[in-house]
């Protein structure tokens, strides 16, 4: 196979990103002002990256599903950001933020995008701090930091548990800005249903108004694409009811490269599913485990005398607790990473120890920390994710542990892209949780907010000029070219489609099956067994869907059944995917957990020598397999090791 | 924890096929819904039923589902968000609801929130307030190091506080006036306290408070009741400090 | 300072409603001060002599159309106003549960300003037209020593007086207009300072505080009057 060209310059690493600025081209800003920029997606990455196209003289098009640009589901992030600044002085730097998100994301990610990321970390705070996002200071004024997973440095910012919302605010009002100088159009209840590919470039989108159904062209010499992960293929997850992979999915079935489209993130701290009416899954947030204890009963009959109610978490004993996590790692024991934790959880209740009425649900307790500190230092910590637990389970965690279990969070997988973001379309580019650069196949916590910032701010900004300065001779895009025309067709025919089959189950009944199948068996413990029976149980499903689903209401109107009823046929089409992917990735990597591959005390192990690599998926036609490209991933800064936590 | 299941339930809700449309009142019946599940899973469960029975789902907006979008805008029973302080009506659970109770259902109700859909209303009137200053005009890159100017605590706080709007509108919907003040002030309050905002605060206050008015809003006449509705208990002493800004800023000219 | 767009903006409009109404307080204090005097001496010297000092006083004089256009802004910016709050929601809420989130009377002001128009009515007639321009024969003049000296001034008292002893409906009247001007008051006091800016997290209880006392005082010392003449004679 050729090697994938990632354009990623043969510096030392330290070096890459300021050569690979020198050597790409600008466009002047006179051209700048002939070219016009999609961007699909608002939140952190979008955003940022739409605000800062604008300033630069480019010509904007930004489109989101949601009302407005600040709805979009960066808001709910809570902890914060991380940013190489060592204003602690505790021997931070950018190598070691480069280190510990290489080591985090269990070395599957590429080093220079990296090493950029934390590189360019320390503007990304600079940049709000002069927007005006409230972060949270000390008495002497100066910006405060807290410590997060998995590292050993005190580096993450952060504005109290709204630190997305606080970041995503100060993006949009720079958007916002754009938008009042005219330099931006903003679509709002705007959903992109394809991207339009002229000449092989990207040159535009065909996107849906949600309010009165009319499907547009848009074109543009570039498109980004900035519309987050598709964890939602899981139907309960911590993403928002609206989020979808479906703008990626497009990318995709157009040629784009789907990278690593198995490397999910389960969060361990959500509250539990409490019956089959759920629609949504709420994170608690990571930092409760530096406080509370995880615990199952040790005896079964005490945990099904819990499943049933009979008796309270607080009438057994301390000797009849099991601290698993304390049990199996002693070192860091609760403070085990996300998807550490989250197996662990899986396997007690698996084995029939879980605690709430389903079986699954551990408990996270206060107790010990309520009785060595006391109630009003806890309070004065987590007051407002106590009150949130009680407002949605009516139990006050003060008096009853609380009860955790694991959840669908982030998708590391996404949009393949170089070290440009550009995708293998020239002309597409895939910014912040839509690509896969960054995090390999685990994801640490903040660092998410920080990638979408410094990918929207900070890196596209540059590198789109490179594509850009050969588009100036390029007249603005004609959107009634026979490519748009088909395109148009193409979206309108397959709404028309899923309205017109009026089968008797509603889009809902088809993502809660696709959302058991992917959790049973794509979920925190996948085996080749289990996972071809995945793809052939969505394969089936996928045709029961175009015969049998019902999409009420009108074509032009706001029909929300319409729009899930799109998503969910693509989520159908990504759980597939991942299902192979994860079939072909036969080790176990982050997120990734294969069962045939473990070290004898029952750990993820991972097969460096066999799956240093990106996967990329390449589309074949409806009917046709994907093919598997490979792009091989480089390590010459740091050395290769297994994870332990023991 | 027992959970409880209400049997019976009547939803009295506020269909309306678009802008243009007359509307009305329409109550359903909804059985077997858990007291744990939240106040839209309960329309979802309704919706679910009347898809199959090939009536028209209502729409109403939503989207994360954990009280910080601000996307979910329902007047239940009426009160802005329900009957319950300091969430969204995506936190709203069933069991502040009784069996065989009437639960009255209406979107948010101003001249400037046109309703688009049943329970969907436009909100693009926060926009255009939004674009008219609700930002800090400094471009990407070139800006100092974080902790070049330093930020007491407490005024930091005080900007956080205001700064944690989700621009639900809430305020403007439980207003007796349909009153945008709560959320103008908001952001001018947050940026009035932090240096870097307070350079331009003087058009801010008077560029965002005359969008207001154009775009039909009504007056502050200080009820507090924005206050008391609002998701994230966001102080009418904000409002205070916009009449302050607003006053200051027009008194200079 | 544009002075149009000011007046015509939300905030200035009620930037002037505030400014008007806390001059209103100061006026009422006085005016509450002096009718206090009514019970106090019922042979009526004290309040004879009050009310001829303000009757006769150059800076009352100049004052009194001050005042008066202090009145008259406050009632027609409040009509202009409400009219534009009520256009802002042009459709109402079928069902609308603001007790739990507010007092009565601030979400009532303008009622409460529009009966409280009423009874200044009433009261003009009553009091200050009788005494300015129409004439009553019981405001014939008598001689009230002064320092020493005798006064010619009117008998103000027997026309109060006489009011109240004989007219259990006008006490009535004057009762109810001042627990309404005292509910009036109990948001408006607190909601001026807001409005002009002067308020946040600290001062704002204590403001809330003190306008439920000046809303008490007033509603007291205004309605203890007719109801001193009412249970005396």
């Amino acid at each position: 196979m050729s090697k994938i060209d990632n354009k990623i310059p043969a510096v030392p690493l330290a070096e890459k990103w300021s050569k690979h600025k020198e050597s790409i081209k600008v466009v002047s800003p006179a051209n700048k002002r002939k070219l016009d920029v999609i961007v699909v997606g608002t939140g952190l990455a979008g955003a940022s990256a739409a605000a800062s196209l604008a300033e630069l003289g480019y010509n904007v098009h930004a489109f989101c599903y949601q009302d407005s640009p600040r709805r979009a589901h960066s808001i709910s992030a809570q902890g914060g950001i991380n940013a190489a600044k060592n204003y602690q002085n505790d021997n931070d730097s950018v190598f070691r933020l480069f280190f510990d998100t290489i080591k985090g994301g269990d070395y599957r990610s590429r080093e220079a995008n990296v090493y950029r990321l934390a590189e360019v970390s320390p503007n990304i705070i600079d940049q709000c701090v002069a927007q005006g996002v409230p972060f949270a200071r000390e008495y002497g004024g100066t910006l405060a930091n807290r410590s997060f997973g998995g590292v050993l440095v005190s580096r993450t910012f952060y504005a109290r548990g709204q630190t997305g919302q606080q970041l995503l605010l100060g993006a949009y009002g720079a958007l916002n800005r754009q938008v009042a100088k005219g330099s931006v159009k903003m679509y709002t209840r705007h959903e992109m249903l394809d991207v339009v590919i002229v000449d092989g470039k990207a040159r535009g989108i065909i996107a849906r108004d949600m309010v009165n159904g009319e499907v547009k062209r848009f074109g543009a010499h570039a498109v980004v694409v900035a519309t987050g992960g598709y964890g939602n293929v899981f139907f309960l997850s911590t993403n928002a009811m609206g989020c979808n992979g479906s703008a990626v999915w497009q990318c995709y079935k157009k040629g784009a490269w789907f990278a690593n489209p198995c490397f999910v993130q389960i969060h361990p701290t959500c509250i539990p599913v409490h019956g089959d009416q759920q629609s949504k899954l709420t994170l608690m947030s990571e930092s409760l485990r530096n406080d509370g204890r995880v615990w199952v009963p040790k005896k079964k009959e005490d945990a099904e005398k819990l499943q049933k109610g009979e008796i309270s978490p607080n009438d057994i004993p301390d000797e009849a607790r099991d601290f698993y996590l304390e049990r199996r790692y002693p070192s860091y024991g609760n403070l085990v990473p996300r998807d550490v934790a989250s197996r662990a959880a899986k396997e007690r209740c698996d084995a029939g120890f879980g605690v709430n009425n389903t079986g699954k649900a551990v408990y996270l307790d206060f107790k010990y920390s309520i009785e060595r500190l006391g109630k009003d230092v806890i309070e004065a910590r987590y007051g407002n994710l106590f009150q949130m637990y009680e407002k949605i389970t009516d139990v006050d965690p003060y008096k009853e542990p609380m009860m955790i279990y694991p959840a669908i969070h982030y998708t590391m997988g996404g949009l393949w892209v170089d070290y440009n973001l550009m995708t293998n379309i020239p002309g597409l580019y895939a910014i912040g949780e839509a690509n896969f650069s960054d995090h390999g196949a685990n994801r640490l916590g903040a660092s998410a907010l920080m990638q979408g910032l410094a990918d929207g701010y900070f890196v596209l900004p540059y590198t789109i000029g490179d594509y850009l300065a050969n588009e100036i001779m390029t007249p603005k895009i004609d959107t009634s070219i026979p490519e748009f025309e088909e395109a148009e067709k193409s979206v309108t025919g397959r709404l028309e489609k899923l309205f017109n089959i009026k089968g008797t189950e509603p889009v809902d009944h088809f993502h809660k099956e696709l959302g058991h199948i992917m959790w049973d068996y794509v979920g925190m413990s996948r085996n080749a067994e289990g996972l071809k029976t995945a793809v052939e149980k969505m394969k089936k499903l996928k045709k029961e869907f175009w015969a049998n689903v019902l999409v009420p209401g009108e074509m032009s109107n706001v029909n929300p059944e319409l729009e899930k009823a799109g998503r969910v046929a693509d989520f159908i089409d990504i759980g597939i995917l991942m299902a192979q992917d994860a079939l072909d990735r036969k080790e176990s990597c982050g997120g990734h957990f294969r069962e045939e591959s473990v070290t004898d005390e029952g750990e993820a192990k991972r097969d460096d020598e066999d799956f240093t690599y990106a996967s990329c998926w390449e589309y074949k036609g409806e009917d046709a397999e994907p093919v598997l490209n490979k792009e091989d991933l480089e390590f010459e800064n740091v050395a290769l090791t297994q994870r332990s936590y023991k | 924890m027992a959970d409880v299941i209400l049997k019976k339930i009547y939803v009295k809700v506020w269909r309306q096929n678009n802008v243009r449309a007359k509307g009305r009142f329409e109550t359903y019946e909804v059985e077997n819904i858990s007291q744990g599940s939240s106040f839209l899973e309960m329309l979802d469960i309704l919706n679910d039923k009347l898809i199959r029975e090939g009536k028209d789902p209502i729409a109403f907006d939503h989207d994360c589902r954990e009280g910080i979008c601000g996307t979910c805008s329902l007047y239940v029973n009426g009160r802005a968000h329900g009957p319950d302080r300091d969430i969204t009506t995506c936190q709203l659970h069933m069991r502040k609801f009784n069996e065989g109770e009437t639960i009255t259902i209406e979107p948010w109700r101003a001249g400037a929130f046109p309703v688009i859909k049943d329970l969907m209303v436009d909100r693009t009137a926060f926009e255009k307030i939004q674009q008219a200053g609700g930002f800090v005009s400094v471009n990407t890159g070139g800006v100092p190091d974080g902790n070049a100017i330093p930020i007491g605590y407490e005024d930091a706080e005080e900007a956080m506080d205001a700064a944690a709007c989700i621009g639900c509108g809430a305020c403007v919907a439980t207003c007796k006036n349909s009153s945008a003040m709560l959320f103008v002030a908001a952001k001018v309050s947050q940026l009035a306290k932090l240096p870097q905002g307070k350079v331009e605060g003087k058009r801010r206050a008077k560029a965002m408070v005359a969008k207001m008015d154009e775009l039909g809003f009504g007056g502050c006449t200080n009820t507090g009741a924005c206050e008391l509705e609002c998701p994230k208990g966001i102080s009418i002493s904000h409002i205070a400090r916009l009449n302050r800004e607003y006053l200051k800023a027009k008194f200079s000219d | 300072m544009s002075k149009g767009s000011f007046l015509n903006a939300s905030v200035g409009r009620k930037f002037l409603m505030s400014i008007t109404g806390l001059f209103l307080i100061m006026f009422l204090l006085v005016h509450m001060s002096i009718n206090l005097l009514l019970i106090f001496d019922d042979s009526g010297d004290l309040f004879n002599i009050a009310a001829h000092f303000m009757a006769t006083n150059p800076f009352i004089k100049i004052i009194e159309p001050v005042l008066a256009l202090g009145f008259a802004i406050h009632i027609l910016w409040s009509i202009i106003i409400t009219i534009q709050n009520m256009r802002a929601r042009p459709v109402k809420y079928l069902k609308s549960n603001q007790a739990v989130n507010s007092t009565w009377a601030s979400r009532n002001m303008f009622i409460l300003g529009a009966m409280l128009f009423v009874y200044i009515g009433i009261h003009l007639y009553n009091f200050w037209w009788k005494m300015k321009f129409a004439g009553d024969p019981l405001l014939e003049h008598i001689t009230v020593m002064q320092a020493g000296v005798p006064v010619e001034m009117e008998n103000a008292y027997a026309l109060v007086a006489t009011l109240f002893k004989e007219s259990v409906i006008y006490d009535i009247v004057y009762i109810i207009g001042g627990v309404l001007l005292g509910l009036h008051v109990s948001h408006g006091f607190w909601s001026a300072f807001q409005t002009i800016g002067f308020n946040n997290h600290i001062w704002r209880k204590r403001l809330f505080v003190l306008a439920q006392v000046i809303g008490a005082i007033f509603a007291i010392g205004f309605s203890v009057i007719p109801l001193y003449f009412l249970i005396k004679f």
